[in-house]
């Protein structure tokens, strides 16, 4: 388990499992949980080439960041989720196309 | 002060009166303005009276002042303006200065309710500085210019009551009829340009009598004679005259011109304007040759008897002495022709006189006429009829007495300036037709049909005047009512009558000798026939001069005798009523009704003439309504319209065609690619991760 192909497989499907709930939910959350994957699957990848590659602890501090990034859109992407659903009664995005009406 | 520059300031203050009332005229008081212009056309008299006293103090045959600029400048051509003061002019400034000085004043009571008072006013002065500008003229370009100034000036005055269409027609009658005449001198000058290069009188003639003429023909037409063609060059400049001084065949224009205000018809149409023509006659009367003479005095002869025939059956008082003048002037033109040039330019001096003096008293009794008619309250009964008037001799006693001398002068009576330029015309004549032996005048002792016209004329003169005198004053009044309201002209109407009554008498024109059968006089001193400057072939100028004074005393009772038989004829039909005058008029019958109709003049020319020319216009009209515009214009019109079809189906279906395509092609675009635009992120999503996925397929493989 000390390779990084190993790293890469995993944050490889990670991000192709969180892509794939990002296109296929309705529910904004879902999508929400969906970015969520894909964002640590790309800080599995940072940690890895940093440990594997370059020796050095940038690619740790850009997931720590990343990290902060996603707690940060988590809240603010809440926040629209939770006026969506006060706007419309379910947080069905497929639903919110008012602007195009 | 030199002549020139005092004839200048003459011509300039009737211009500065014409201004003045045309822009300020109406905002001044009424009865104010015209002061004003009365006051500039006294100055020009009194300047005009102290060149003529300048001009017997010198007492020279031969005075002559001359000065010029250069005004148009065509290389080898040029135009000058200039003035020229000889004796002939300075008399000719007073006689105009004069008449018009007293027609202003006269006007003043005569115009006094008008409606465009000031306007007349201008238009007076507007005339009397053209005149003044064709009498101080040396060139034949400048007097061209001033005679249609004058034309113009009487057309305005003639049509001053516009309202009146009779007025505007006579108006635009006198314009157009004086147009043919100045065509014909506008024909002449131009012949004269073409062959001496110049306009100046003097010039000319020097280049006439120097030989400069023949060469220029010679150059310029090869084989024509230079006389024949002199002779056409003087006979055209003539036709001027006879436009403007109403010789037959354009007397027509003269006789309605009567229309205008009285005081007009003395100014314009009797004393001044249309003796310009005689006076252009004598300017340019070196260069006439002999049978371009004949043929003037021909005119002049005929248009005298003529017109006097018109004018013993007329019943308006103005028409009686508008023919009066025609013939007059005939007369006047006459003499030029028979070359008795002094006679002729004295009776335009003696005429101005005593028919301005008969105008202005019959527009006094025309004047009064219209008061009682208008207290009356009579609108329908002609003012000049003179069938209305009769014993206004008691009421009128100043008018009555100017007119009678008036009257005594124009029959040629002895102790009256008539007398005195109608004896040396009728002299003239006589002479002329015993002398005359070449050219076709000659051919039958044709010549003697001229004191024939001279004579007769003088007898029917006497007796139109008489006839009207007897009429206006005498007898008994017609119309009663009429009569009882008749009274006295006021002052400013009588004083320019006694003035010019006073003037109608010999002793003006005698001094110094008071022999009332005239002899040297300063008139004929100072006025000197010019020496002619084209060969004058079998003619015996000598026997001529010789002749003239040899038929002065047979002339002279001759024109006695027929003037006594036409006054005793008047008095024995009008008077004593021994001939009835309606009685007379059904035994000569078509005589009568001819002269009663002008000898239809007026109708020969409406059916000779307007009428075929206006049918000739209607068929040009309906060729180029009908056949030009409906197959050549309409027809390239139709073509065009065809073709220009046939285009734009073109233009049509392949230009826009193109076009459209190019659009419907990216409308179908848009309407497929707009489904892609879903506005969904997933889907954008999945288009992002086909493109991903194809940059790695084309990568990898």
């Amino acid at each position: 388990m000390n390779h990084l192909e190993s790293y890469l497989i995993l944050s490889a499907l990670l991000f192709s499992l969180g892509l794939y709930t990002v296109i296929t939910r309705k529910n904004g959350v879902a999508i929400l949980m969906g970015i969520e994957l894909i964002l640590n699957a790309a800080n599995i990848n940072f940690v890895a080439f940093s440990k594997f590659v370059t020796h050095q602890v940038e690619g740790h501090l850009m997931a720590i960041f990343i990290i902060m990034l996603a707690a940060a859109e988590a809240a603010v992407a809440l926040a629209i989720i939770l006026n969506l659903y006060n706007d419309q009664g379910n947080i069905n995005v497929d639903e919110a196309d008012a602007l195009k009406r | 002060m030199p002549m020139v520059n005092l004839s200048l300031i003459i011509l300039v203050l009737p211009l500065i009166s014409f201004l003045f009332q045309i822009f300020f005229g109406k905002r001044l008081e009424h009865k104010k303005g015209e002061w004003i212009s009365i006051a500039l056309v006294l100055t020009t008299l009194l300047l005009a009276i102290i060149m003529f006293a300048q001009m017997l103090f010198d007492y020279q045959p031969d005075f002559r002042q001359e000065a010029s600029i250069n005004w148009v400048n065509l290389g080898q051509f040029q135009i000058e303006m200039g003035v020229l003061v000889d004796n002939i002019t300075i008399i000719m400034l007073v006689v105009v200065a004069l008449i018009s000085s007293l027609v202003h004043l006269y006007s003043v009571e005569y115009m006094k309710n008008d409606v465009r008072y000031s306007r007349y006013f201008g238009f007076l002065g507007i005339f009397t500085f053209s005149m003044y500008g064709i009498t101080i003229a040396n060139n034949l370009f400048m007097i061209y210019c001033f005679w249609e100034l004058v034309g113009l000036s009487s057309y305005l005055l003639i049509g001053h009551w516009w309202e009146k269409k009779s007025a505007a027609d006579a108006g635009k009658k006198a314009f157009i009829v004086n147009r043919i005449g100045d065509i014909g001198m506008f024909m002449g000058m131009m012949v004269v340009a073409t062959v001496a290069g110049t306009f100046n009188y003097q010039v000319l003639f020097e280049r006439i009598a120097s030989g400069a003429w023949a060469a220029g023909v010679h150059g310029l037409f090869g084989g024509v004679d230079p006389n024949t063609l002199l002779t056409w060059a003087g006979v055209l400049i003539f036709m001027g005259a006879i436009g403007k001084s109403a010789q037959f065949p354009l007397h027509v224009w003269l006789p309605d011109a009567m229309e205008g205000p009285t005081p007009v018809s003395a100014l314009i149409h009797a004393a001044t304007m249309v003796a310009a023509g005689v006076y252009l006659t004598v300017r340019i009367f070196p260069l006439l040759t002999p049978d371009a003479m004949a043929f003037v005095a021909l005119i002049g002869g005929f248009t005298a008897f003529f017109a006097a025939t018109i004018a013993i059956t007329q019943n308006d008082l103005k028409k009686v002495l508008a023919y009066s003048t025609v013939s007059q002037l005939g007369y006047m033109i006459m003499a030029l022709g028979t070359g008795a040039y002094v006679a002729g330019f004295f009776h335009l001096v003696t005429h101005a006189m005593f028919k301005a003096l008969l105008f202005l008293a019959s527009g006094s009794v025309i004047h009064m006429m219209h008061h009682s008619l208008t207290k009356l309250n009579d609108h329908h009964t002609d003012a000049q009829d003179m069938r209305n008037m009769g014993g206004l001799r008691s009421k009128m006693p100043i008018t009555y007495a100017v007119f009678f001398i008036a009257s005594l002068s124009i029959s040629g009576i002895p102790l009256f300036s008539g007398f005195l330029s109608k004896d040396a015309i009728l002299a003239g004549t006589w002479s002329y037709a015993a002398h005359i032996h070449d050219g076709w005048l000659a051919q039958a002792h044709l010549g003697w049909i001229l004191p024939f016209f001279g004579f007769g004329a003088a007898l029917i003169t006497a007796f139109y005047m008489f006839r009207l005198i007897f009429m206006t004053f005498h007898g008994e009044p017609k119309r009663k009512d009429i009569f009882a309201k008749m009274h006295e002209s006021p002052k400013l109407m009588t004083i320019p009558l006694m003035v010019l009554g006073a003037l109608s008498t010999f002793i003006f024109f005698t001094l110094p000798s008071f022999n009332p059968l005239g002899g040297k006089s300063w008139f004929q001193t100072l006025v000197k026939q010019p020496e002619t400057v084209v060969p004058m072939g079998a003619f015996d100028s000598e026997g001529f001069a010789h002749g003239l004074h040899l038929a002065h005393y047979p002339a002279m009772y001759t024109s006695l005798i027929v003037a006594g038989v036409g006054i005793g004829l008047a008095v024995l039909i009008y008077i004593l009523k021994e001939i009835d005058p309606a009685k007379m008029a059904q035994r000569l019958g078509i005589l009568y009704r001819g002269s009663l109709n002008k000898w239809y003049m007026d109708e020969i020319y409406l059916n000779g003439i307007i009428r075929p020319f206006l049918k000739g216009c209607d068929a040009i009209a309906y060729f180029d309504m009908e056949i030009y515009d409906h197959y050549v214009i309409d027809g390239v019109g139709r073509r065009v319209k065809a073709l220009a079809t046939g285009t734009g189906i073109a233009d049509d279906l392949v230009v826009d065609g193109a076009v459209n395509l190019v659009g419907i092609i990216f409308q179908w675009l848009g309407w497929t690619f707009k489904f892609v635009q879903t506005g969904k992120i997933q889907n954008y999503l999945i288009y992002v991760l086909i493109g991903v996925l194809m940059v790695y397929l084309i990568n990898v493989f």
